[in-house]
């Protein structure tokens, strides 16, 4: 199934919770934050999809736009083909769903995400920093992350570029 | 009451007072692979739970891609999986490349597809290898790591480094094949394949070494597929899943080869044996590529015509590479500059991580050693 | 020994007229000394270096070969380096029992050493009840790994530690079990006389005495790689699991004095195996000088036991280690039932069949140990000649 037919399928089941076919390289679909929980479970249980696993979850940060968009690329190993549906989430109140309940690798997914971006998914079962330390401040794969001049004392900056 | 200056709890008349054991493996540990740390509660031998703890090794690759540049950030992609570096390198050049639109002479994508392959056996012997040395057996270590030498020898002759390797640039590859490298891999190869069948009678059928593998840290196909297994990890449960063939990318789809799966043999499917016997039998189906490979190299030039300032138009793309560990996600996000505005690199050992706090449960503190050897995990690629 | 004290306190002897009992003891401290420090220290230095290069040869590596002729010397070389390093005491750790528990484990190994008999003469006690005295010393091992896991305060080294007691207090019973046929067969626990009831020829051996004396032997060899805590048994010390099992926290000398005990244990091993079943320092009659002949019977004692060292060498290079659960239900399923069969077999074997019977019995089973042999060694040169065969003339020159 190609994405502008699934483009069409979904939303004539969610109809306004999605959004518009993004026409690039790989097409992707856009989705309402609210709605990408039931979505996600559509994709998954249908028979005609059956998107039975989330391949890659990712979330980029645009401050042009007042954006964190979470971009998930999902591949269906039963029927060999694949989709990307992509969420926008406000900047300042990155909060949006979270969809562990549906594939179970997002529980990892979904707390990198939160470690570097800071999205707060909600109903997540265990949503902490993952890479980086637990007292770590901000989340660095923000534009406008500034590195700290020190960690628990530990300069971060070298005098020397050598 | 206290014991040797512990408060010891003593339940009367229920007999002595137990409790569970909290062991801090890693992150400096002789078998977690780099720098991996598991918070083990056990009681006694047997494991109640066994949650990894990540994020020894982030390096923030994904952050310096900002910064670096597109042909800048090839020598880092080294750094992802430094076992299995050629993968990672043609990652970023195959992301690189669709996201510009260009197009890959046929010399260089026969270049790629051997290094990778020569790669892939290097990254799965030591795999193979560092399985026996876990499970206690050191033979098998020394043997398969006499025959990766070999393979670093060629790779270096190849691109002059050993370990991260930078051969791969965007549109092709840094450097020609030597002359008189043909040949000498082939002859490699020769050597190498009736090997496979003496580890074969070595180690993988030893009656011990498959007690210890069989039925331990079974994952269901569905289980595999939820948690995002990948590659020989992915196959070991059953599925048939192979990137290069099922997605096929580069010239793969010019090879003949199979995709092994796990069969269960001695044990369940799934178990940590058959994970262990996909990487034996895909070692085999790497020198069959290489075969077809070396006697198929095309003439022509190996570096498509790139500018310096490589800025490719905005939009993204993303792109799945077959690497020793299983489908690699290489997610690029351009905005038209010279700098990619996000990269994301979505790693098998990442995945399979994820998976041991559930697959733990209930087993000794031995499996888990099994099961970490058998997940064949590589600690820079899961923190990145 | 007897003799010569005998000679020497005896009318016209150095000492005439000290008594009999003093000089009796001051001897045997006198020859321990000389046995400690001239055989036991020597062949447990020399053992860990014959492992290292008979390892790396079986891994194709080539192992230690630069202090003395193909690095014989290295066991002195490290030697010296661990006795100048700093011994660490953990804080935490409880210091008495963390400093004296390396000694046990090496008491338990040097003791058995009182016992063993290199010749029919070079014996520095020949206690009346040698083999139980054997198997009661090496209990001591079970102290001293105990407390150093315990006293280490280090949860790896307790784990260590628990599981070193719980394998050797359970291999004991097999293993001591395996002793009863031999000791049924010879009425007699004196090590000597467990020699003496055996002859020169394979066929005296007790190994092919009867079908139940060789599983025991098996099942005494397998139960003794375990109580030395070697692969595929060395779960105490497990390297890839418990980090270094017990010795974890110890440094410098204190950490050499286990691995003298577990290489000089594997000696022990090796010369109890000869004793028992491969009839000890028995050689044909060839000569009546009582110091030729010491010199011979030594000899073979020595290489017979040190076949059983390499034998152990190469389980060791080959076997990967097993489970904790295997390696309880291995003995108690398995190797406590057979030899409890075996000590019954060989009590009703001793009664009911006939000597002429018996002694068609051993050549039998002797011909049938020759004939797994030669079979075995065909097989290694056919596997040797395969590889020679496959080699390619590869451009790059491997290694070894």
């Amino acid at each position: 199934m190609d994405a502008a037919a699934l483009h069409q399928t979904l939303q004539a089941r969610f109809g306004d919770a999605i959004g518009t076919l993004e026409s690039g390289m790989e097409p992707a679909i856009r989705v309402a934050p609210a709605a990408i929980v039931g979505v996600c479970t559509y994709l998954k249980t249908d028979p005609a999809l059956g998107f039975d696993c989330l391949s890659n979850q990712s979330g980029v940060d645009y401050p042009a736009r007042h954006e964190i968009e979470v971009v998930y690329h999902l591949i269906s190993y039963r029927l060999r083909h694949a989709c990307i549906l992509k969420v926008g989430v406000p900047r300042d109140n990155p909060a949006m769903p979270s969809v562990a309940g549906v594939w179970r690798t997002a529980i990892w997914q979904e707390r990198e995400i939160f470690d570097l971006l800071g999205v707060v998914f909600d109903g997540h079962p265990d949503l902490r920093r993952i890479l980086l330390p637990e007292d770590w401040v901000g989340h660095p794969l923000r534009k406008d992350f500034v590195e700290p001049t020190e960690y628990h004392g530990i300069s971060t900056k070298r005098e020397s570029m050598l | 009451m206290s014991l040797g200056g512990y408060d010891v709890e003593v339940q009367r008349p229920g007999g002595l007072a137990t409790e569970e054991m909290t062991l801090n493996m890693g992150p400096q540990h002789p078998s977690t692979h780099g720098v991996l740390r598991f918070i083990v509660k056990a009681d006694g031998e047997v494991m109640r739970e066994a949650i990894p703890d990540v994020g020894y090794l982030h390096r923030s690759i994904e952050k310096i891609a900002e910064k670096v540049g597109y042909h800048g950030f090839m020598p880092y992609t080294d750094r992802v999986d430094y076992v299995a570096a050629m993968p990672c390198n043609q990652g970023w050049a195959m992301v690189s490349e669709k996201l510009a639109g260009i197009e890959v002479p046929r010399r260089a994508e026969y270049c790629r597809v051997i290094a990778c392959e020569l790669n892939r056996i290097a990254s799965h012997l030591l795999s193979v290898g560092s399985m026996g040395m876990d499970i206690g057996a050191y033979t098998p270590f020394t043997h398969a790591l006499r025959e990766r030498e070999y393979i670093n020898d060629l790779l270096e002759d190849l691109c002059g480094a050993r370990l991260t390797f930078n051969y791969m640039r965007i549109g092709g590859v840094a450097w020609d094949l030597p002359p008189e490298w043909v040949p000498k891999a082939v002859a490699f190869l020769d050597r190498f394949e009736p090997l496979i069948d003496e580890y074969n009678a070595l180690i993988s059928y030893n009656k011990i070494y498959v007690e210890r593998l069989a039925n331990v840290a079974v994952i269901t196909a569905e289980e595999a597929i939820d948690y995002n297994l990948v590659g020989p990890n992915l196959r070991g449960s059953g599925v048939k899943f192979d990137v290069r063939k099922d997605l096929p990318y580069s010239v793969y789809p010019e090879f003949e080869f199979d995709v092994p799966i796990g069969s269960g043999e001695v044990g369940t499917v799934g178990d940590c044996f058959d994970r262990y016997m996909v990487r034996i039998n895909e070692m085999k189906e790497s020198c069959r590529i290489l075969r077809q490979a070396l006697a198929g190299v095309p003439e022509g030039s190996v570096l498509a015509k790139v500018p310096r300032k490589f800025k490719p138009p905005a939009g993204d793309a993303y792109v799945r590479v077959e690497s020793a560990r299983g489908d690699m996600g290489w997610y690029c996000v351009s905005d038209g500059s010279e700098y990619p505005h996000r990269v994301k690199i979505r790693t098998g050992s990442f995945t399979a991580t994820s998976i041991i706090d559930k697959v733990s449960r209930g087993l000794m503190l031995a499996d888990l050693i099994a099961v970490v050897a058998s997940f064949d995990l590589v600690a820079p690629e899961i923190d990145r | 020994m007897k003799q010569l004290v005998l000679q020497l306190t005896g009318e016209g002897g150095a000492l005439a007229g000290v008594p009999y009992h003093l000089v009796a003891a001051l001897a045997m401290l006198v020859f321990g000394a000389i046995v400690v420090f001239v055989f036991v220290l020597p062949v447990a230095g020399v053992t860990s270096w014959l492992e290292r290069r008979v390892w790396a040869r079986i891994q194709s590596r080539v192992g230690p070969n630069r202090v003395g002729p193909q690095g014989f010397l290295q066991w002195l070389a490290d030697g010296i380096k661990n006795m100048l390093k700093e011994d660490i005491i953990p804080t935490a750790a409880d210091r008495v029992l963390f400093s004296i528990a390396p000694y046990l484990v090496v008491i338990g190994f040097v003791a058995t050493f009182a016992v063993i008999p290199f010749s029919s003469t070079l014996v520095i006690a020949d206690l009346n009840i040698g083999v139980l005295y054997i198997t009661a010393v090496t209990g001591l091992v079970v102290v001293g790994v105990l407390m150093a896991g315990w006293a280490s305060n280090n949860k790896w080294s307790l784990l260590g530690g628990i599981r070193s007691a719980a394998q050797i207090v359970s291999y004991e019973i097999p293993a001591g079990l395996s002793i009863f046929p031999i000791v049924l067969l010879t009425g007699t626990l004196s090590m000597q006389g467990i020699i003496q009831a055996q002859g020169w020829a394979p066929w005296h051996w007790f190994l092919f005495h009867s079908p139940f004396t060789f599983a025991a032997f098996f099942i005494f060899f397998v139960a003794a790689l375990a109580e030395g805590n070697r692969t595929p048994f060395d779960l105490p010390e497990a390297e890839s699991e418990l980090v270094a099992g017990f010795c974890t926290e110890y440094s410098g000398m204190r950490y050499l004095l286990f691995f003298l005990a577990e290489w000089g244990n594997l000696y022990v091993i090796g010369a109890v195996v000869t004793t028992l079943f491969l009839g000890g320092w028995q050689i044909p009659h060839v000569t009546d000088n009582p110091v030729l002949l010491a010199v011979l019977q030594f000899g073979v004692f020595f290489l017979k036991s040190y076949f059983w060292v390499f034998i152990a060498m190469w389980v060791r290079a080959t076997l990967p280690r097993v489970r904790v659960d295997q390696l309880m239900s291995l003995c108690w399923k398995y190797m406590v039932p057979i030899a409890l069969v075996n000590l019954v077999g060989t009590a009703i074997w001793m009664t009911v069949v006939p000597a002429r019977v018996d002694r068609l019995v051993q050549i039998a089973m002797t011909l049938a140990g020759v004939a797994v042999l030669v079979r075995f060694f065909l097989r290694v040169r056919f596997q040797l000649r395969r590889a020679k065969l496959r080699a390619v003339d590869y451009y790059y020159s491997p290694i070894i």
